[in-house]
């Protein structure tokens, strides 16, 4: 495949593709098909999805992450996504940021996790600053040396965002799901990790997380986001036919809805599990 | 290297944005001012960071252990079935490790006719023994010459060095 020019003016080109309510199934298709069959760099806003839905990491366990019964009840959708990470639950009121790039678009950057991770939380720092905030604001601690994993964004101690990435040899994929809005019935489909960051305290979900829109709106966070993408990119807004002409037809993506029955033995499994 | 500077850049410069997720288990803290990683002699290495070992009709390969240094801790691995062909310089499976899949590619090419099952129930085992007990295929070589391609313990640490300085 032709390597397309990528940098121009001294910055990487990167393809804006703005979405609006798009299905999150659809949007991680195109996502892992851009990773794997693309050669340029893409940042694309979803700007919320249509139905709820539950998104879990690629080594995520149904049994243990969520209240299967009341997922089969009311018929909520749960995938597997491509990426590593826990368990979210998506909906309108999800802001979707997603960017995927060659490992040497950004100057500097080694493609592993944390310092990708630190990379966009810069780039998030940007898109927040001189946001007001109540509460204490939580620095990472470095007095120990040793090496902290840059995980949640969080206002105080409440997340309103989580990340998770996929790393290929010549490229990697960073997509962060943005607590804009939540229904707070919604939470009550997740379970408690068993594995959580320890500033979690295990704390339930709605006393873990917070809502974006209670400190910035939903337009201001998406330009702002728009900003900073710019200031380290060269934009180039695209449109959703531009991404797929770029995709090779052979790929198939792995990111997968999960049947009912898939589900169901997974309660099999759990009651299994306490009666051992 | 690498690690060293996006960390500190952030520290410096963090206000509001991020929280700290510290690994919950007793494995080892992965230190940031660790600055060398075991390399084995008698392996050949790729620039993806993947080791093989030759020996006879079989070639054995798993990460290497600035890898696993890098990527973190290890909670999941993917593995081909036995009989799948794998091909150098293209994926085979994919670790998870914060939050994180990572594509494990084949340093050759060949049939898969051993997988380390062990490493569905202990994961961690490719950061605790990278070269050993965390090997993660055995591979029939169809193209033992694809080796001579590979860099020696000395060329590979020199890459790694070079890599980290250049990040």
């Amino acid at each position: 495949m032709a390597v397309s020019q990528t940098r121009n003016l001294g910055l990487p080109l990167i393809n804006l593709l703005r979405l609006k309510g798009v299905p999150i199934l659809q949007q991680l298709h195109l996502e892992e098909r851009l990773l794997r069959t693309s050669s340029d760099n893409w940042c694309i806003i979803n700007d919320g999805t249509i139905d709820p839905t539950i998104v879990m990491g690629i080594s995520g366990k149904p049994q243990e992450l969520l209240e299967i019964e009341s997922i089969l009840r009311d018929d909520i959708p749960v995938i597997r996504r491509f990426t590593g990470g826990g368990t979210v639950i998506v909906d309108q009121g999800t802001i979707f940021v997603t960017f995927i790039c060659n490992k040497d678009a950004v100057p500097g950057l080694q493609s592993y996790p944390q310092p990708i991770m630190s990379w966009s939380s810069l780039l998030y720092k940007k898109v927040f600053q001189g946001i007001e905030i109540s509460g204490f604001a939580r620095m990472i601690d470095y007095a120990s040396c040793t090496a902290v994993v840059l995980s949640d964004y969080v206002l105080g101690d409440r997340k309103f965002g989580g990340n998770a990435q996929s790393i290929t040899k010549n490229r990697w994929v960073h997509h962060t799901s943005f607590l804009w809005d939540y229904e707070i019935s919604n939470m009550g489909y997740l379970k408690l990790p068993k594995r959580a960051p320890e500033y979690r305290q295990a704390r339930d979900h709605l006393e873990f997380i917070c809502r974006m829109k209670d400190y910035i709106s939903r337009s201001s966070f998406i330009d702002r986001t728009i900003e900073a993408v710019g200031s380290e990119f060269l934009l180039r807004s695209a449109e959703l036919e531009d991404a797929h002409c770029t995709l090779g037809s052979k790929f198939e993506p792995s990111s997968r809805l999960l049947r009912k029955q898939e589900l169901g033995e997974a309660i099999f499994k759990s009651l299994t599990a306490s009666q051992s | 290297m690498a690690l060293r500077m996006w960390a500190s850049s952030t520290a410096n410069a963090l206000k509001l944005s991020t929280s700290a997720s510290r690994s919950a288990l007793a494995s080892p803290a992965f230190s940031l001012a660790r600055s060398f990683s075991t390399v084995l002699e008698g392996f050949k290495y790729a620039s993806s960071h993947e080791w093989v070992k030759h020996d006879g009709p079989v070639a054995t390969i798993g990460i290497t252990d600035h890898a696993q240094d890098h990527l973190g801790e290890v909670v999941f691995v993917e593995l081909p079935e036995e009989g799948k062909s794998v091909s150098q310089g293209n994926s085979f499976g994919a670790v998870e490790s914060v939050k994180a899949t990572s594509d494990i590619n084949s340093p050759i090419s060949g049939e898969v006719v051993e997988v380390n099952t062990k490493l569905s129930e202990s994961p961690g085992l490719i950061n605790s023994s990278p070269y050993e007990d965390g090997w993660m295929i055995k591979v029939k070589p169809s193209n033992p010459s694809e080796l001579e391609s590979l860099m020696g313990a000395k060329e590979y640490t020199k890459f790694c060095e070079e890599e980290d300085a250049s990040h």
